[in-house]
This record gives C-alpha cells, sequence and structure tokens, in this order.
C-alpha cells in the first residue's frame, strides 16, 4: 500500500540526509521524496510517498517523529487529501506531429513551455495518475526527457500542519487499528504503483 | 517508597588510600545530588513546552561578549555542573585544551578516544548525569563512533565535543578532516555542526537538554578551531530552539486505567524491566507495583538491580541466556508489563512464539519503541517513574496462589547452576565468589560474551546502576574504560571489571589511564583463552570449528604490573575466594588473572529462531525437566 507522509523539518543541513538515512536503515521502502521552503523560513516540508503496511507506516511516523529537527509529521490514511506532480516532459515532434500533441497537452491542461524544430516541451502538473496517463498517450511521438518532481501533498479543508498546529505522531492514545483508506479526493484507493517503462520501450525511444 | 543504598562495597581496610575518607564523603554528597540534578530539576522549571532550563537561565545576553568559543564552552561545562570529562588532545582541539588547562574540571586523559567515549559511557550509567567526552577532530572523532553507538543503542547521555578543521576549509580534504557529523548522523540523538561562535551558548544548551532528556542519547557537537578562537561581540540569544523535541512525562491517564484494569484482572501478570527503569530511576516505583499488585518480575540485562533478585517475586533475568523460569514465565503470562524495555531480540526470541498468551502493556518513553517489534495491547507513553507511580495508585493486590506456586517450582527446578568437574576454576565459580564477596554491592561492569551472561546470572543484582554493561550494541572492549568511567564518578566505591580476556584486551592499554589517575578499578578477568561465546557457536551451530576464536593471551598478571598495576593470577580452585577478597582489600588498581575452565558453555540457552520456551537447558536440566514437558504444548 502506498501511503502519503507529510513532514516539516527544520530548515538545516543534513536534516535531509538524516531523514533519508534513517529510512534506509530501518529499511523503508520510499517511493518519492520531495522537500521544499515553506512560508516561514526556518522550515521546510517533506512530502514521502511509502510504501508501507499499516503497522510499518505507524513505524515510519513515529521514526520520523523522533528525529529531533523533524518538527511535525502527519500522514493521510484518514484525512482527504489533494496531491500534485509537476511534470516537465520533452517530445519528439515533427511540423506533422506538433499539433496533435499540443492538442493532447491541452486536454491534459498542460502548457507549452518550449518549441524547437524537433521538439516540444510540456508542462503538466496534477495527480500522478494523471501524468502517467498522459506519459502513455505520447509515448509514441518519442520522450527524450522527463522530470518529475514527485507528490506534494496537502489535507484539504481548514486543518493546517504549521508550527503551532496539530500534529499527528500518535502517541497519546492506544494504537487504534484504523483500517487503510488511502484516499485521494474521495475516490477509491490509488494502489496502482508508477508504471516504469519497459528496457524495449526506453530503447525505442528515438534518441535525443 | 522503598529506601535503598547505592552499593557501598568499598573496602574498609586500614590500608586505604589516603584521600579515601574524603573521597567516601564526596561519593555520599555525589549520590545524594544525583538524584536532585537531571530530571528532578526538570519538573521545577521549564521552557513553556514542557522541556527543563538546565545551566544557567537563558534568554538574550551580553554574558558572552569578549569571550572566545573555548571559554564559552569550558564556562558553560561548569554551568550544566560537569565535573569530570574523559578525551584526548590534538591541533583541531588544543584551544579548548588550552582553557582545561585552567578550569577546575577533572580532566581523565585516556589512551585511546574509543576509552573516552566508554568511560564516560560508564561514568554516565554509574552516575546519571552525562558524560564529557573532548576529543581532536578526524581519527579523535572517528574514534568515537563505537562508544557513540553503544551509548545511542543503550540510550546513555553523553556528549562528545569533536574538533574540526577550520569553517573556511571543511570540504576540502584538510588534516585530520573528516565528515563527522555525516559519519556519527546515524548512532547520536542529534549532532552539530558549530558555524558560528555565536551559536554556540544556544547549541550547548540545547545538546545537555537533548542528551539527557526524554529517551536519553549521545549528542556530538563538531567545533571548528576559528569558532573556538573567535570570540562572541554582540548581544546573543541561548534559548535553545527545539520546535521538533517532544519529551513525554505524564503517561495518558486513559490508558493507565486501561493497563490496571488489565493487571488486576490478570491471574499470571509478569513484570519485564528494563534499562528505561534504571534511566529514570523508578527502581523504587517497580518494586513497589510488583509489592501492591503481586507481580513476579523479570529484569533484561540492561534493567539489572531495579529489582532486588533477592525478592521472592524475582525472576532474574530473561531472554536468550536468561532464567529458565523468567522465559517459562513469559510464555505462559497473561499478562505481560513491559516498562521501560524494547523487545529485543535476545529478549523475545522468536517473535511469532514470543508470550502467546498474554495481553502487553508497554510503559515507554519513545513512542517509536511502542509496537514496534510486537504489537501492543495497552501503550502507555511517558516517564516510566512518574507512569509506574500512577499506576501503583490503582494497582490492586491478588494473591495468585497457583501462579507464585507455578513459578516457585520453575525457580527449584531450574536454578542458574554448574558442574564442578574440571581441573581449572569454572567460571561461574568465580563470578558466584566475586558475589559471595561483595555481596552485591558494587559497581559492575563487563565486556561482552560468556562471561558478561555469567556476571548477570551469577551475581545477585540487587541496586539500581550497579550492572553497567553494553547491551544493544555488544561492544567488546567496554569493560575497562567503562569501569573506569564509573570509578570516576563513584570515587570510594568499588568498580569491578567482570572481564573476558578477549574483551579485556581490546581497550587493555586503558591501564595506564587507571595508573595515571590513580583510580582503585579492579578487574577479574575470566580467562579462558578462547572468545568464549564466538566458541560456543562455533561448537554447537558450526560443526566444532573454531575459526580464529582462539586467543593466545600475555601473562595478565605480569602486563598489569608494567603498568604499575597489582597483578596476580589464580589457576587452582581451591585459590578462587581467597584470590577474589586480596583483590577486593587491595586499596589501589588491581587486575587479576582467573585462568578458567575452557570448554565451558552458558545455558540455558535460547538458539535463534526459537521461541523462549524452547530453550536448550544443558546443565540447567540436571533433573528431568517435567515442566518444561507440560510446557511443551505451549508452541
Amino acid at each position: 500500500m502506498r501511503h502519503v507522509i507529510t513532514a516539516l523539518v527544520m530548515n538545516e543541513p543534513g536534516v535531509l540526509a538524516h531523514v533519508a538515512n534513517m529510512f534506509s536503515a530501518r529499511g523503508f521502502n520510499i517511493d518519492s521524496l520531495v522537500v521544499g521552503r515553506t512560508e516561514d523560513p526556518q522550515l521546510s516540508r517533506m512530502t514521502i510517498v511509502v510504501v508501507a503496511d499499516d503497522r510499518t507506516l505507524d513505524q515510519v511516523r513515529k521514526q520520523l517523529a523522533k528525529i529531533v529537527t523533524v518538527v511535525k509529521v502527519r500522514d493521510y490514511r484518514e484525512t482527504p487529501f489533494v496531491a500534485r506532480d509537476l511534470m516537465l516532459v520533452k517530445l519528439s515532434a515533427s511540423p506533422r506531429t506538433r499539433s496533435e500533441i499540443i492538442e493532447l497537452a491541452g486536454l491534459f491542461r498542460g502548457h507549452i513551455l518550449d518549441v524547437g524544430h524537433n521538439s516540444l516541451t510540456v508542462e503538466l502538473s496534477g495527480e500522478e495518475d494523471k501524468l502517467d496517463a498522459f506519459v502513455d498517450l505520447v509515448r509514441p511521438y518519442g520522450i527524450r526527457e522527463l522530470a518529475r518532481t514527485g507528490m506534494i501533498a496537502m489535507a484539504r479543508g481548514g486543518h493546517a500542519m504549521s508550527l503551532a498546529g496539530e500534529d499527528s505522531d500518535g502517541t497519546g492514545g492506544p494504537a487504534a487499528a484504523a483500517p487503510p483508506i488511502a484516499q485521494s479526493s474521495g475516490r477509491p484507493a490509488r494502489v496502482a504503483v508508477k508504471r516504469v517503462p519497459t528496457q524495449e520501450e526506453l530503447e525505442a525511444t528515438p534518441p535525443g | 517508597m522503598s529506601t535503598l543504598t547505592p552499593p557501598t562495597g568499598a573496602p574498609k581496610s586500614a590500608g586505604a588510600a589516603k584521600n579515601k575518607n574524603k573521597n567516601a564523603e564526596q561519593a555520599e554528597t555525589r549520590s545524594v545530588e544525583s538524584k536532585s540534578d537531571g530530571r528532578n530539576q526538570a519538573a521545577a522549571a521549564d521552557l513553556g513546552n514542557g522541556l527543563p532550563v538546565l545551566g544557567a537561565p537563558t534568554g538574550r545576553t551580553n554574558r558572552y561578549v569578549g569571550k572566545t568559543g573555548a571559554e564559552i564552552m569550558l564556562q558553560m561545562l561548569v554551568e550544566h555542573g560537569v565535573t569530570d570529562a574523559f578525551g584526548y588532545p590534538g591541533g583541531a582541539i588544543l584551544p579548548t585544551f588550552d582553557q582545561l588547562y585552567k578550569n577546575q574540571i577533572n580532566f581523565i586523559l585516556v589512551r585511546h578516544e574509543q576509552g573516552a567515549g566508554h568511560m564516560a559511557d560508564g561514568y554516565a550509567r554509574a552516575t546519571g548525569k552525562p558524560g564529557i567526552v573532548i576529543v581532536t577532530s578526524g581519527p579523535g572523532a572517528t574514534n568515537t563512533v563505537t562508544p557513540l553507538a553503544t551509548a545511542y543503542m543503550d540510550s546513555i547521555p553523553m556528549i562528545v565535543f569533536s574538533g574540526q578543521v577550520r569553517t573556511y576549509m571543511i570540504g576540502n580534504d584538510a588534516f585530520q578532516e573528516a565528515d563527522v557529523t555525516g559519519i556519527t548522523r546515524p548512532v547520536t540523538k542529534r549532532n552539530y555542526l558549530v558555524k558560528s561562535v555565536n551559536d554556540l551558548p544556544r547549541i550547548i544548551n540545547e545538546a545537555f537538554i537533548i542528551a539527557t532528556t526524554g529517551r536519553p542519547g549521545p549528542v556530538l557537537i563538531d567545533l571548528p578551531v576559528d569558532v573556538t578562537t573567535s570570540k562572541v561581540e554582540q548581544m546573543i540569544d541561548d534559548t535553545p530552539y527545539l520546535p521538533g523535541y517532544k519529551v513525554y512525562r505524564a503517561g495518558h491517564s486513559r490508558m493507565i486505567r486501561q493497563a490496571m484494569e488489565l493487571i488486576n484482572r490478570a491471574e499470571r501478570p509478569v513484570l519485564y524491566v528494563g534499562g528505561g527503569a534504571i534511566i529514570s530511576d523508578a527502581w523504587a516505583e517497580v518494586r513497589e507495583l510488583a509489592k501492591k499488585a503481586n507481580i513476579p518480575c523479570t529484569t533484561t540485562l540492561l534493567g539489572m538491580g531495579a529489582f532486588d533478585e533477592h525478592d521472592p517475586l524475582s525472576l532474574h533475568m530473561l531472554g536468550m541466556h536468561g532464567s529458565a523460569y523468567a522465559n517459562y514465565a513469559v510464555q505462559e503470562s497473561d499478562c505481560l508489563i513491559a516498562v521501560g524495555a524494547r523487545f529485543d531480540d535476545r529478549v523475545t526470541g522468536n517473535l511469532k512464539l514470543f508470550a502467546p498468551k498474554a495481553r502487553i502493556i508497554h510503559v515507554d518513553v519513545d513512542p517509536s519503541s511502542i509496537s514496534k517489534n510486537v504489537k501492543v495491547d495497552v501503550p502507555v507513553v511517558g516517564d516510566a517513574k512518574l507512569c509506574l507511580a500512577e499506576m501503583c495508585e490503582l494497582a490492586e493486590y491478588r494473591p495468585r496462589e497457583a501462579w507464585l506456586e507455578q513459578i516457585k517450582a520453575w525457580k527449584q527446578k531450574f536454578p542458574f547452576t554448574y558442574h564442578d568437574d574440571s581441573p581449572l576454576p569454572k567460571p561461574q565459580a568465580i563470578i558466584e565468589a566475586i558475589n559471595q564477596v561483595t555481596e552485591g554491592k558494587a559497581y559492575f561492569t563487563t565486556g561482552v560474551g560468556q562471561h558478561q551472561m555469567w556476571a548477570a546470572q551469577f551475581i545477585r543484582w540487587r541496586f539500581p546502576r550497579s550492572m553497567i554493561t553494553s547491551g544493544g550494541l555488544g561492544t567488546m572492549g567496554y569493560g575497562l574504560p567503562a569501569a573506569i568511567g564509573a570509578q570516576v564518578g563513584r570515587p570510594g566505591e568499588l568498580v569491578i571489571d567482570i572481564d573476558g580476556d578477549a574483551s579485556y584486551i581490546m581497550t587493555a592499554m586503558e591501564l595506564a589511564t587507571i595508573r595515571q589517575f590513580n583510580l582503585p578499578v579492579k578487574v577479574a578477568i575470566l580467562n579462558n583463552r578462547f572468545q568464549g561465546m564466538v566458541r560456543q557457536w562455533q561448537q554447537l551451530f558450526y560443526g566444532g570449528r573454531f575459526s580464529n576464536s582462539e586467543m593466545v593471551n600475555p601473562d595478565f598478571a605480569a602486563m598489569a604490573e608494567s603498568f604499575g598495576i597489582r597483578g596476580m593470577r589464580c589457576t587452582r580452585k581451591e585459590d578462587v575466594l581467597k584470590t577474589v577478597e586480596e583483590m577486593v582489600k587491595h586499596p589501589g588498581p588491581c587486575v587479576v588473572d582467573f585462568l578458567c575452565e575452557t570448554a565451558e558453555n552458558v545455558y540455558p540457552m535460547v538458539p535463534s529462531g526459537k521461541g523462549l520456551h524452547e530453550m536448550e537447558l544443558g546443565v540447567v536440566a540436571s533433573a528431568p525437566p517435567n515442566s518444561a514437558r507440560e510446557l511443551g504444548s505451549l508452541a
């Protein structure tokens, strides 16, 4: 099961290394890890997607909270949340295929960032599976370069994770055996893992 | 609440060192002091988020203006109550050593930085105060990695100050440069690279809080030369800033009620007490709960002394080499109450078979310990002392006759034992003699291996902090430096390193430290000319192929003498008791080489992968174990 965890951490050197090291030292499986600044210059925010069962997720959360430089931790098992991934993809585009790609990008609410003689660079953001779907669609044109940020997430509604606000390192109460809900905007749980292109597909991609 | 005296097995002979009485007095005041510093002070004042103010009051201040980093560091150590420190000088830390030259801190110069780390660790375990280490950059700092890992695994408060090259040279592969914060990150609770002298006071204040509160642990502060030499030139704020640090104190009252409901109803409860109970000074509460609710109590290796092993409710140690009765009791129990213990694999054996009938209550200050290895039914997150005190209020006495009868029968049937059937003394006999002569009133340190397990089995542990051993990391070579640290922290008290020949020689160069500082440490080497535990595993699981486990040792007595330390050798059974008495009476340091039987194994033993009830009883099963057969139905 994929789970999303967000953490507010102190904005200082070594914190990312500490978190990354904790994951590898304890054998937890990271799907993606994103760090960026927040409104508070002293804090950074990490969004971590882990593959874990419920009990492992509890451990991940507790071990994160245990790191002194990690300020707040929460997961989204029982909370509706919004999540976005940003992608830049450079596609092979001849004058003949260019308009098709632009049309596809439009359907996905993407933007054309750059146009070359034989290429198009598309910016696309959204939920991970939307991006996956787009990648699938444009693969036949030839993907020359692709970069994704990994997921960032935030709870729906007024709940805010801030220095003063709530957190959920789940310690006061009993280890409530909550069923895994991992919901995103009310839709059924997404179990699908990001599709990785096969070796053949990679080789079939036209050289850049 | 029961009152207990700490170990006072100090020799009373007339030939004692001349500053003996002074030391003893000092020891007395220290033991009283140690109750009022650290945690209790924490209750008195806090920073508003439950964290204690340690050292001098904090805030925006001018008091550091005009002082160098090294001056500030030493001044703050004193303000934080540091009286002793351990270490070794070197280029990058010389500014600090220059300040030590003028300072009143009792500094112990070691022979290897690993020794400094283990000494600080032993000091912390014996006193409850954080151990302080000061070493140089590069190799000086990397030599402390093993002690840091040892302290981290066993939750021991320690602060290591390491020198570092100048800030502008960091990253340039300078002489004696190492990425020390990178190297030590996984083995410290927190580490710092100080980039500016203006941050130093805040960082030192944070370090003491982090090292000593919650689940204690080691902290490392890396000090570039230009930080220790440059001066603070402005008003600075030294208030700790720890937004991500949370210390749990009182337990959740609903959880405590639930726990006590379970305990009061239980037919076959067992208390399983670990090092956390020692760290939080909860031994009085452990004893009160066991007595008040009438619960048998077993302790882990690190929990030794949290419960009086002379008490009929004591089950002694549990786990891989624990007592048969403790292991059977855990497996039969319907309610297991873990206090400050973390369900280590050496305690639980095969997790799938562990305590199959028990509801599990876990009292621990570290939420990440809860349900890490074993699914816990009722977690109580908080300081063991505070949680247990509340639990005691709700405890009801239940006679539990059948259960206690059963335990008594196991205890009678499977006591720790050995056969005295070899020409050389049995190692267990030597430890029994030490137990007899000292009555357990001493600080004992150990290395790691067979001798460590026999010490755990054959000394009757009665006092908190009297067992000083590397439990989690299992660091061979820990015994001698830890004994030095314990002796520095408890001057005038009897400190005995019960060591194995292989463990001992790993750090034996610290004999020179003993000599230089006239520390009356006693060392009893159980010399079986082997890495005993390795030999035991090779015998039992590797077809007797003793690959690289045999040791050719020096004459340990002569070696000690060459350091200017009394050395003795004991080879005959009939001399054992006499030699132990002589060792304990000797006023100064003393090393005794007890030549003992090689082919002796530690029993009981739970082979790895097996459940606790599937232990090999070995010599313990001299009588046919009827109860063990009944227990066969357990799995």
